[in-house]
């Protein structure tokens, strides 16, 4: 699920950032930078964990950059395939709440009803302090 | 998932801040970590006046300052934007959290009407674009505060653009004159809001509560400063800001230690930057861990909103699922720019007391049924209610509804006073007594404190010329042009009358007998 995730974002064209795609190969044959392997870790908090991992993602990219073979000027891009459908508008009554026993179940530490998390974010260890794997 | 909220971005061009203060002019000293030796004070755009700019010195290149500023508002509804659990203050934890709101695994968010007809209803008040169609995506970041990993907001395409706030500012002395000025509204936007997080240093964990509906309005702002004519400069964000005062503060902070920092040949990083109250500063909330990328992406599980008008209204459509923007005009209340002008047309009120006016909660009605009931002029009403009876209001920190005065009340005692009945003096004393809430009449009062005016003109002649007589110095000291001796005639004839008499008339009849 995570690399698929990770897939959309590179791919999403929503202008916001720069396009990682670029910083490869545009022919295709990808090689990732270590420092966008770590950009990436550090934003969806998944761990490639290995060479075969990262070659992977590599492929994905290329996989996806066919579809550049489409022209696609002038073309509306499709934000959603519901986009026929008409969003459903709910009234504004109070139906549901009220079950906080049944969810803080859920939850591994419980302090009076409150969840309880680690506090603020913890840091990722820095690029050179890992096990050194990528294109070594 | 959570209490829906409104976010909206405005962006202004400023040459100086809302606080504008010509004659005392606010000290401030340099931002700590500058170390400029040159006194910027004088200057620096943030301090000049509004409408008039100082000349800048000789080799200085003025500064224009860019402020953006996001405002979280939460929407006044039963049920969050999402989910159909209650939005309420002060719940015990948890305990408004659906399991949408939990985040759970196969749970979907169900968009709320009302919040819909809210964010049309601000849009069309802030005279904003409607978005027939707006879209929701998907915000990415992680926090233990949002257990989905994501807030669904409205980043690409939102319901409403481009819109516009005339307001007022206080100048001049005094703070009396008030000039119009108008901010610009980039966008409005419906999303979520996190839970609240509690942090303990303690024992080393975060409490996290989901149930949200806290904080109605929150304000961050977004500050850069460049040369008129060059592009614009790297903005920085502050947050932390609790109240308009720091608001201000904070932003006139901002925008000298970024002109500080750039005349010292330093740069601007685009950063997070949170407010510290105690030192009036702002600080760098930046992490190592680099620029946040929010991978937005479209929000898979929501449609496009669609809404509509009198003439694209599909026929036979389920009123209920369909959302008018014309009909939802319809209900929009007099806006108060409309209810200004109208004030100031009607009853002949400078723009700044329509202001004051609108301001106070329950004033305008107020001020509306002693018109009504009274035949005084409508200025001497308006000078009496923001004067005289705000201020006691004001003195006693009292709200409008809390007041022991009724309209009724003031009505009967403007009446008595513009009837000559009473002196205006005589009436602030009922007024005083009136506040004191012994139920009784304006009427009652002026009979029992005998505060009538005198109306036989003949004896108040009668009562002059004694006086006159008994103190021939303080004449001969009038006659010789001391204009403290006439107020000391005054006071022995109104002493004589036992204060019933118009100190006006007094002055008047001791003026013609002196033949002056």
């Amino acid at each position: 699920m995570w690399s698929r995730l990770v897939w959309l974002g590179l791919r999403a064209p929503l202008g916001v950032r720069q396009g990682f795609t670029s910083k490869a190969d545009p022919q295709g044959s990808g090689r990732i930078t270590a420092e966008v392997i770590e950009h990436l870790e550090r934003l969806a908090l998944v761990d490639f964990g290995s060479r075969e991992a990262v070659a992977r993602l590599e492929k994905a990219i290329a996989f996806a950059d066919r579809l550049r073979a489409v022209d696609t000027d002038g073309v509306e891009p499709m934000e959603s395939v519901l986009e026929d459908r008409r969003l459903y508008l709910r009234s504004d009554n109070v139906v549901e709440g009220n079950c906080a026993d049944e969810l803080l179940q859920n939850s591994h530490r419980v302090v009076e009803e409150y969840f309880v998390a680690p506090p603020g974010n913890i840091s990722l260890p820095k690029l050179d302090e890992k096990e050194p794997f990528l294109h070594s | 998932m959570a209490a829906p909220m409104l976010r909206w971005g405005c962006r202004g061009r400023r040459w100086a801040f809302a606080r504008v203060d010509g004659g005392s002019c606010h000290r401030r000293g340099a931002p700590t970590g500058s170390t400029s030796n040159r006194i910027r004070g004088q200057s620096s755009v943030a301090q000049q006046p509004l409408h008039t700019a100082q000349k800048p010195r000789k080799g200085e290149h003025k500064w224009a300052a860019v402020v953006g500023l996001e405002i979280h508002a939460q929407i006044s509804s039963n049920s969050k934007l999402f989910s159909g659990s209650q939005v309420r203050f002060s719940a015990p934890p948890n305990s408004l959290v659906s399991f949408f709101d939990a985040s759970l695994p196969g749970t979907l968010p169900v968009l709320n009407r009302r919040c819909v007809e809210a964010a049309v209803m601000t849009g069309l008040a802030l005279n904003c674009h409607i978005n027939k169609k707006s879209l929701f995506d998907r915000k990415h970041y992680f926090y233990a505060d949002l257990p989905a990993g994501y807030q669904i907001t409205q980043q690409r395409l939102p319901i409403a653009v481009n819109g516009s706030l005339i307001y007022g500012v206080c100048a001049g002395k005094k703070q009396s004159q008030v000039i119009p000025k108008m901010v610009r509204i980039k966008q409005i936007q419906l999303e979520q809001d996190s839970g609240k997080s509690l942090h303990d240093d303690l024992r080393s964990q975060t409490l996290i509560d989901l149930n949200r509906a806290e904080g109605q309005l929150r304000v961050d702002a977004n500050i850069s400063v460049h040369h008129p004519g060059e592009p614009l400069g790297v903005r920085t964000e502050v947050k932390n800001l609790n109240s308009i005062r720091f608001l201000a503060k904070a932003i006139d902070y901002e925008i000298q230690r970024q002109i500080n920092e750039l005349e010292n040949g330093g740069e601007i990083l685009n950063e997070t930057r949170s407010f510290h109250q105690k030192l009036g500063c702002t600080m760098s909330m930046r992490d190592k861990e680099g620029k946040q990328d929010y991978r937005f992406m479209p929000e898979p599980n929501l449609p496009p909103l669609v809404l509509y008008d009198a003439t694209s209204l599909p026929a036979g459509a389920d009123p209920q699922q369909v959302i008018n923007i014309d009909q939802i005009r319809e209900t929009l209340p007099e806006l108060p720019s409309v209810t200004r002008e109208k004030l100031v047309q009607q009853y002949g009120m400078l723009l700044e007391h329509s202001f004051t006016l609108l301001n106070e909660v329950g004033l305008l009605e107020f001020f509306q049924n002693v018109i009504k009931e009274t035949r005084a002029e409508p200025k001497k009403v308006t000078s009496w209610v923001l004067n005289t009876f705000l201020g006691y209001l004001k003195q006693q920190n009292l709200a409008v509804s809390e007041s022991p005065v009724t309209p009724s009340a003031l009505a009967e005692l403007l009446d008595l006073l513009d009837s000559r009945t009473i002196s205006s003096s005589a009436a602030k004393q009922v007024f005083k007594e009136l506040w004191k809430r012994e139920g009784k009449t304006p009427g009652q009062i002026v009979s029992e404190k005998q505060l009538e005016l005198m109306q036989d003109q003949g004896a108040l002649e009668q009562l002059c010329h004694s006086v006159m007589e008994a103190h021939p110095q303080v004449v001969m000291d009038v006659k010789k042009g001391n204009p403290r001796a006439v107020n000391k005639l005054i006071g022995l004839v109104r002493k004589a009358t036992q204060s019933r008499a118009d100190p006006v008339m007094i002055k008047e009849i001791l003026e013609k007998k002196m033949s002056l």
